[in-house]
Parts: C-alpha cells; sequence; structure tokens
C-alpha cells in the first residue's frame, strides 16, 4: 500500500447544457480515495453524487462538461485522450451501474463480452480468456457457469444479472471498483446476495471501492468512509461512525432521523420540510437553507466553505452543533 | 384468486383470506412477483378473472352490477407508485383533482369545485394557487401529494396504497407516510399498504400480510411479525433490511437465503417456499402447508414454525 490516494478529485465542477440553461449538478467537490478503502456516497436524486464518478470513468453524457482535477494515481484522468483513458478504465477502475439489464449489451452472449474485456486489455487468448471468465462467474457464485456464461443478458434474473456486471468489472483486477447503486433495483433478499459478495469483496482488501446509494442501511453495513452529497456539494464527510453516530450537518441529521427504522420504533417519522433546490437556480447562501430548521441569517447570504472541523472530517454548513 | 392466459394458468393470487377494519392499516409486504399489487388491484375489481368474494360493508363486489360498482368506487380509492405515469400530462392538476367530484357530483358548480379542489390542495401541503399548472411542473413528492389528493376529494373509506413511496426520496417519504397516517387519524380511513420496504410498512401498518408467491406465509399484528416472525421466508427479509447504524449492522449474523422466487407458472410442489427454506424436509414438498393460527391472531403457513426460532433473526 501507497499512501498516495487512489483517486483524488480537486475542485471538481459538472455543467450540464440544457434549452432551459446550464444545470450545476456538481459544484466544487474535493475527496480522496485511498487503497483498500470503501467508500460511501449518499444523497437523493439530484444531489450529483453519480455524475461526480461519470465524469472519472469519461462517461458523463455529451452536454455535460468537467472541469477541475481528477487523479487516478498520478494521472490526470480529464486531460486523458480517449485512448488513454481507455487503457484505464475497465482496467484499472471499473464501474457497476444500477441496472444490469440496460448496462448489458442484449445481442451478444456474457461470454463474448466478458472475453472482449480480456482480450482487448490483457491480451489474451480466446481460450484463456473464456477460463477466466468461468472462474469469476464462478466466484460471484453463478451456478453452472460454464454452461451459462454462453446465454444472453435477458436469460438471466435481475439478481444473476448483477453478478454478471460484478465479474465482468473485476475481469481485470481492478484497483478501483466504484458501484452505482448495485443493489437499488433488486429484491430484498437477492440485495442480501449481493450485499454478502460484496462483503467477501471487501474482506480479500484487494481493491478500493467507491458504493454510490441512497439506503443508509447498505452504507452502515459496508463502508469505512462516508461523503454526503446535497445539491452537488459535498455537504459531509467523515468515518462512518462519525456521520451515523455524530452527524455534524442538519441534512445529516435530518436524513437519519426521516428514516422509517426496522430496529427503532418512532410515532412519528421527522421530515425535511421542502425539497432539493433547482440545480439551474441555487440560492447565493447555502442550497440547505430553505429547509433547515438551524438556518440563520448568514445562511441566506453567504455560500458556507467546505471545511475541515476534525481530523478526516469536513462539512459545508456555517453552524457549529 | 386470479388467472388469465388461455395457454397456461398463471395464479398471482391463490386463495388469500383476510379482514380489515374501519382505520386500520394492513401491510402487504413480499418481493416483485409476489402478487402484492394484484391483490390490490382484485379487491378494487381493477383486473379481469377473479374467482372469490371481496365483502365490502356487507356487499359483494364480485358480484356487483358494473353500474352498482361504480358507485361504490367512491368510497374505494387507490394510489400509485409512479406518482407522474398516473396523472394525465395533459391535464392540469385542477382538472386531475376535480375528475372524481364531476363524475360523482356532476352538478356541482364550477366556482364550489374550484374551491372544494383549492381546500384539498393545501391540506395536502401543495399551494392552492398552482392549480392551472400540469404534472411534469411538479416534483415525485408532489406529484404523489397531488394523487393522495385525487383520491381523497371524494371522502373515500379505504385507499390502497400501491408502493406509494418506493419512487421517493427518503425526506420525501417521510412526508409522504406522516401524511397518510394524519389522514388516516382524521378521517378514521382504512389503507391496504402495499410495499416492499420492510421498514415503512412497519412504521405504518397495524397488522401485516406477508406473500410469497401468490399466497399468504404469514399474518400478525405489526409487532407481533418483527418481534417473533415464525416463517423462514419472514424472517428472511426481516434479516435481509440493512439496518442504518454501522454497529448494530457490522456485527449482524446474515443469514442470506439463496436462490430466486420460482416460476409462477410452475410453482414447486407443496411449500412454494421449500426451494429456497433452509428448514424444508421432505413433507414440505408433498404437502401445501395450511395457514394455521400459531396464537391469537397470528396465522403462518410452514411445516416447521415451531422449529423457525433455529434460525438467526
Amino acid at each position: 500500500m501507497t499512501n498516495k490516494p487512489i483517486l483524488s478529485v480537486e475542485n471538481l465542477k459538472v455543467v450540464f447544457k440544457t434549452p432551459e440553461g446550464p444545470v450545476k449538478a456538481v459544484n466544487n467537490i474535493s475527496f480522496t480515495v485511498n487503497d483498500g478503502e470503501v467508500v460511501g456516497v449518499v444523497g437523493e436524486s439530484g444531489s450529483g453524487k453519480s455524475q461526480v464518478f461519470m465524469s472519472v470513468m469519461g462517461l458523463l453524457a455529451t452536454n455535460g462538461t468537467a472541469t477541475g482535477v481528477i487523479r487516478y494515481r498520478d494521472i490526470d484522468l480529464l486531460g486523458l485522450s480517449r485512448d488513454k483513458l481507455d487503457k484505464i478504465r475497465g482496467r484499472h477502475m471499473s464501474m457497476i451501474f444500477q441496472d444490469p439489464m440496460t448496462s448489458l449489451n442484449p445481442y451478444l452472449t456474457v461470454e463474448r463480452q466478458m472475453t472482449e474485456v480480456l482480450e482487448i486489455h490483457r491480451n489474451m487468448s480466446r481460450t484463456e480468456a473464456r477460463q477466466q471468465a468461468v472462474q469469476l462467474l464462478e466466484k460471484v457464485q453463478i451456478p453452472s457457469a460454464a454452461q451459462r456464461i454462453s446465454m444472453y443478458p435477458h436469460e438471466f434474473s435481475g439478481g444473476m444479472r448483477q453478478r454478471v456486471m460484478i465479474a465482468m468489472a473485476l475481469l481485470c483486477q481492478p484497483q478501483l471498483l466504484i458501484a452505482d447503486e448495485p443493489t437499488t433495483a433488486l429484491d430484498v433478499t437477492i440485495q442480501a446476495q449481493i450485499l454478502e459478495l460484496m462483503r467477501t469483496l471487501k474482506r480479500t482488501k484487494s481493491n478500493a471501492m467507491v458504493l454510490i446509494t441512497h439506503d443508509l442501511g447498505v452504507i452502515a453495513g459496508l463502508c469505512d468512509r462516508v461523503l454526503v452529497m446535497y445539491a452537488g456539494r459535498i455537504v459531509e464527510q467523515g468515518t462512518v461512525q462519525d456521520i451515523f453516530y455524530n452527524p455534524q450537518h442538519p441534512y445529516t441529521m435530518g436524513l437519519l432521523k426521516s428514516m422509517p427504522r426496522l430496529d427503532v420504533k418512532t410515532d412519528r417519522l421527522q421530515t425535511i420540510a421542502g425539497q432539493p433546490p433547482n440545480l439551474q437556480h441555487l440560492p447565493i447562501g447555502c442550497s440547505f437553507a430553505d429547509r433547515c430548521q438551524y438556518r440563520q441569517d448568514i445562511c441566506i447570504s453567504s455560500k458556507p466553505e467546505f471545511r475541515q472541523i476534525a481530523p478526516q472530517r469536513y462539512k459545508t454548513c456555517h453552524l457549529n452543533f | 384468486m386470479l388467472s388469465s392466459q388461455p395457454k397456461a394458468l398463471l395464479k398471482a393470487v391463490d386463495g388469500v383470506s383476510f379482514t380489515l377494519g374501519a382505520g386500520e392499516t394492513l401491510g402487504l409486504v413480499g418481493e416483485s412477483g409476489c402478487g402484492k399489487s394484484t391483490l390490490g388491484r382484485a379487491i378494487l375489481r381493477l383486473l379481469p378473472n377473479i374467482q372469490g368474494d371481496v365483502i365490502w360493508k356487507n356487499q359483494n363486489l364480485i358480484t356487483l352490477s358494473p353500474n352498482e360498482l361504480r358507485q361504490k368506487r367512491r368510497e374505494l380509492q387507490i394510489i400509485f407508485q409512479d406518482p407522474l405515469a398516473s396523472l394525465n400530462p395533459r391535464m392540469t392538476v385542477g382538472e386531475i383533482i376535480a375528475e372524481p367530484l364531476r363524475t360523482f357530483q356532476p352538478n356541482l358548480r364550477n366556482h364550489d369545485m374550484k374551491k372544494i379542489v383549492q381546500d384539498m390542495m393545501a391540506k395536502m401541503g401543495l399551494l392552492p394557487d398552482q392549480i392551472n399548472r400540469y404534472p411534469h411542473e411538479f416534483s415525485g413528492g408532489q406529484c404523489q401529494r397531488i394523487g393522495i389528493a385525487r383520491a381523497m376529494i371524494n371522502n373515500p373509506e379505504l385507499i390502497i396504497c400501491d408502493e406509494p413511496v418506493s419512487a421517493l426520496d427518503v425526506s420525501i417519504q417521510a412526508q409522504i407516510v406522516n401524511l397518510l397516517m394524519d389522514l388516516q387519524r382524521e378521517k378514521n380511513l382504512s389503507l391496504i399498504f402495499i410495499s416492499h420496504n420492510l421498514s415503512v410498512v412497519r412504521h405504518i401498518s397495524h397488522r401485516i400480510m406477508v406473500l410469497y408467491l401468490g399466497k399468504v406465509v404469514e399474518l400478525t399484528d405489526r409487532d407481533r411479525l418483527y418481534a417473533n416472525p415464525r416463517h423462514p421466508y419472514t424472517r428472511a427479509l426481516i434479516s435481509a433490511v440493512p439496518l442504518p447504524d454501522p454497529n448494530k449492522e457490522q456485527k449482524k449474523k446474515h443469514t442470506v437465503i439463496s436462490g430466486e422466487l420460482p416460476s409462477p407458472l410452475n410453482p414447486p410442489s407443496g411449500c412454494a417456499f421449500r426451494t429456497r427454506c433452509p428448514l424444508a424436509t421432505d413433507v414440505c414438498a408433498q404437502k401445501t402447508p395450511p395457514l394455521e393460527q400459531i396464537e391469537p391472531n397470528h396465522w403462518v403457513a410452514c411445516h416447521h414454525w415451531d422449529e423457525s426460532l433455529k434460525i438467526a433473526k
């Protein structure tokens, strides 16, 4: 292990051009991911959590522009040509998406989709590649993998397709695995199976993982460190213990309280009033001020900085709790 | 009971019986394909090929004439999972909410109707002066409020809520759940709350029915279900929910059940859950377990319910 982070993001901004004007999806965020670490990214729809990592993978929609610095080890990804980027993504870092049906190619067998990766990135022969692919399918517990590898994606169930996606992402033993809502489309018992698989991956510590999700339960079980995002900014960052037991941003506090829970009985759910701001017209002050129960005048007049409040601990809020 | 398709018979819901009291919430939980939405729709006769009885205040909805049923629909309403898709994009919010009023009170004057609709909007936490806007101008949570306003406008006695918060963000989810609970308290509404989210169901329901492949596997009071689940499937479901508490979640013993839901076209013999059940024995393949009462108000359909405590919770 080196001390250098595997991924570092500095002052990243993502803007989408739309007919109604620019939409600021990600607004100046910075963070790092270290070797062997599992980082959770939590936030609601539109918080920008997926777009950050779409920028990392060079997968932003054509109307989107990312500025700032994204480094994989020492390589600045944003300045890279497509050719050079292709040498890194899929091999050194790979991504799993929420909907395995739309991210697998329906016209190709699983075998073709998996062997292609190894042939391109690893210069393997088809036979070698096939062997390796079957091994990985077995690792993610696809029954009779040697037979099923010749099937098409539609012949697999949702849970099995997600396993195929994970196997495919692991093909080149990437050092960074990004999972974007990997279990959101799945039923709870199937989700439990996939989470078990991810726990096994975590235990082997062979790579760093980023887990993007809106489910705080998934974060609690798997992550070492958490970034909480709101309206395109990181509003709080800390260890999983900090975030769950000592949240320091009113949004994190509200999020934790508004969840109905299986382990705690509540009479009435606390809510966060209102709704997230329009990313086309972000307020001058704090983006959360509108919904914040602790709001002061300063919150409306000036934007809070992303500031350090303890070692490894940051927040974007004027107030102290 | 429900069937369709001439070539093969798919029993989406198979031999389900339950009662619901006034002002009560019954939660229906289960995974995709367990028949929970089909059951919800069958109760309102929104589907063809229903066998069995749905007794609503001493009248059997299944045998009513279309005209009689139409009158009853005033008392029975439904809200859906996808709030935007369930609102007509070409109608204004005012028209959408007023439509049931127009249907059942055609003589109402426009001016009065507008007043009723705006009062309802205010009650739902919508701005009454947005009455002329279209659904796409609202967020998901607001669209769900519009759907609830439309369901509430004729003062129904029962609302079937089919995954009403599944498409919403956590912070918005809580707002809608609270709204439904407030309406229930105020109007003594009965709710059938269909969801795959066990935490939300626990919060809102008085009693809970767990479905697996079209059959009831467990039915009991909310607290009893979570404190003392007796069907292995219920135990697995509860254990599968990740807790938002790192210490508890990381120390929890995860009992992960293997396999997936079998095809309802070709269900396993005997107990439908036996193919994934850690307690399954020969008897499970031979005999369908009856839904039996194991203690007051607690029904379980499992040959081995008394052994289920062996599975870690």
